[in-house]
């Protein structure tokens, strides 16, 4: 400290900004341009709100007609559907874009954004960050609230943490499941139907009782795409009900070993995709 | 550790920026449909080897399709080589992607960096912490990009509504403000018009002379090369076919501008001594002179016209870059 260059050197040395700090400047800024156009984004909004309204109606209608579904009643039903919807909306509305890769690739936004020191996909992910998607998480926050009232669970502490956990772990399980999507769509650039047939594919099984799906659907849905993982099994748990064939219903406690695996794949899958664009082979 | 450590390129001059050697990249065509599907390997870029040092200010010229963007791409951290090496500001692109990105600018003339509907200043600001640089680091570099671009009176319009010459200066600008020791610019001049383009000459030249950035600059506009560039690299199939001074290049090909004028009345070819005749169209009435402009003007050429015919109109052309690749080989 007594040498006085070393002062000179540290001064010039201004601190540098952490990373987040345009991470957060990207996300206020596609806020505040959504929110300026305040008709538009209530619209929007509203009509995500209104899809996850429509997919709820489907059970409504199905469990009106027949007393159980899959084992479960409606209220049982509608707890399955609303922990399934609040983390698929949540990892929808964080990774949702990656699903235009595509079309970055094509308008050679990619190209830009790979001569920026961001990581791709943050880059990706802010670029259509759209706040409209949380109209869906609202509409199964709703539902979830509404069920609780009504089925009035024993509020035992393993209740309350599965109640809070499942959503997250099925938010980061959903989100691995769309930037595994989005690193296969480097290899098959015209594939988006088929990778979005697996993310949304996963995210509808995830709302269904997971005893309703035929038996290889159900182990693929829990052992490769862990859908029944983000609702279904923690809903055994809370519900006290046991497990269909080859789900035993302590899988429901699993939420983060799922979360676990499911995001190393995707960050496999993510880095091979991009490796293969950047054509160092994959 | 020192911290010169984590910055292999400093800017001393001399140092090599940009280094390529034997560097070559293949691309898979696919043609045909169904059983007659052929695959072919077609090189894009077919060995190129080429230093650039610190400080010095290099024009990148090709026919479309000679391997240009190929190279920009491979030097920049998009594209991997096949084959060969690249090192640029001593870093391996792909491998070292974002510290090579806060040590260069990239302009793709063709594509937007900013955001379209953000604010210009928004895009600056992001840009800055993007390269992490805080604020008031960050602020009097923008406000001298402003200046010198003459960006100010933009600052508060959506990118979307800029023209664009404008947004093509916010480009430029956008580039530079994590003051990069190397600027590259693919194609920067296309589309703009003649003041847009000069505007953006200018302040080039000042930003060189006072940063002491190096500049790698691909176009088809020879009088960009001819203001900002010292120094020539002509691809032509991926490979260089010519690696010097303008001047140089000028002795090798018919760098010609041609005068292309229309008389009031047909006339057979006209004979002049500062210009060839190329040829003429609607009987006569259109005539092409093509000279050499570090041998005469063009008043010179227009005067010796005037002398013998009536002028009712006339245009410059400048040479096409197309021709200097292909006089390379054949000569004058």
């Amino acid at each position: 400290m007594a040498d006085p260059t070393a002062r000179v050197i540290t001064r010039e040395a201004a601190p540098e900004l952490s990373g987040w700090t345009a991470f957060r400047l990207l996300i206020a800024s596609r806020v505040r341009a959504q929110l300026t156009y305040r008709a538009n984004f209530v619209i929007n909004f509203a009509g995500a709100f209104v899809l996850g309204l429509v997919e709820f109606s489907e059970i409504y209608i199905l469990l009106h007609n027949t007393p159980l579904l899959g084992g479960l009643d409606l209220l049982q039903a509608a707890l399955v559907f609303a922990l399934a919807n609040v983390g698929f909306a949540l990892a929808d509305l964080v990774v949702g874009q990656v699903d235009a890769i595509p079309q970055h690739v094509r308008m050679g936004t990619l190209e830009s954004f790979l001569t920026r020191p961001m990581p791709l996909l943050l880059q990706l992910v802010t670029a259509d960050f759209q706040l409209r998607r949380l109209g869906r998480a609202v509409f199964a926050l709703l539902v979830l609230v509404v069920v609780l009232v009504l089925l009035r669970p024993e509020p035992t502490a393993a209740t309350v943490y599965l109640l809070i956990a499942t959503p997250l772990w099925g938010a980061t399980i959903y989100a691995g499941l769309f930037v595994l999507a989005g690193g296969i769509q480097f290899f098959i650039i015209e594939g988006t139907e088929f990778t979005n047939a697996f993310v949304y594919g996963a995210g509808y099984a995830g709302q269904l009782p997971g005893s309703v799906l035929i038996a290889p659907l159900r182990v693929a849905f829990t052992f490769v795409f862990p859908a029944t993982v983000t609702a279904y099994l923690p809903a055994l748990v809370i519900l006290g009900l046991p497990g269909p064939g080859f789900l035993p219903q302590w899988l429901g406690w699993c939420g983060p070993l799922f979360a676990l695996t499911t995001g190393l794949l995707a960050a496999l899958g993510w880095r091979l995709g991009v490796r293969h664009y950047t054509g160092a082979g994959g | 550790m020192n911290p010169a450590s984590t910055d292999p390129a400093s800017t001393d001059p001399g140092a090599p920026v940009i280094e390529l050697d034997g560097l070559r990249r293949e691309f898979v065509v696919r043609s045909g449909r169904g059983l007659r599907r052929s695959r072919r390997v077609v090189a894009a870029v077919d060995g190129i080897t080429a230093t650039v040092r610190a400080g010095e200010s290099v024009g990148y010229i090709g026919a479309n399709g000679a391997g240009k963007s190929t190279t920009i791409k491979m030097l920049t951290g998009i594209l991997v080589p096949t084959s060969g090496r690249v090192r640029t500001c001593g870093f391996e692109p792909v491998p070292q992607r974002t510290q090579l990105a806060r040590r260069i600018g990239v302009v793709f003339g063709q594509r937007s960096q900013l955001w379209w509907d953000l604010p210009l200043r928004d895009s600056f600001d992001i840009l800055a912490a993007i390269h992490r640089i805080p604020a008031d680091r960050a602020r009097p570099r923008i406000d001298q990009l402003v200046e010198g671009l003459e960006l100010g009176a933009l600052l508060a319009t959506p990118v979307r509504q800029l023209s664009l010459g404008e947004r093509m200066r916010g480009e430029v600008a956008a580039a530079l403000v994590h003051r990069p020791a190397l600027l590259v610019l693919d194609e920067p001049t296309i589309g703009l018009d003649m003041i847009s383009k000069e505007r953006l000459r200018q302040f080039l030249v000042a930003e060189r002379a006072e940063q002491g950035t190096t500049l790698l600059l691909t176009t088809h506009d020879m009088s960009d090369i001819e203001r900002l560039c010292d120094r020539v690299l002509v691809v032509d199939h991926g490979r260089i076919a010519y690696d010097g001074s303008l001047e140089g290049l000028g002795e090798r090909v018919a760098m010609e501008r041609v005068l292309v004028v229309d008389l009031a009345e047909p006339r057979p070819p006209l004979e002049l001594s500062s210009a060839r005749h190329e040829r003429s169209e609607l009987d006569g009435a259109r005539q092409r002179f093509a000279f050499a402009p570090d041998r005469t003007t063009a008043a010179q050429v227009l005067a010796e016209i005037a002398g013998q015919a009536e002028i009712r109109d006339l245009r410059i052309t400048e040479p096409a870059i197309e021709d200097i690749v292909r006089t390379l080989y054949t000569g004058r």
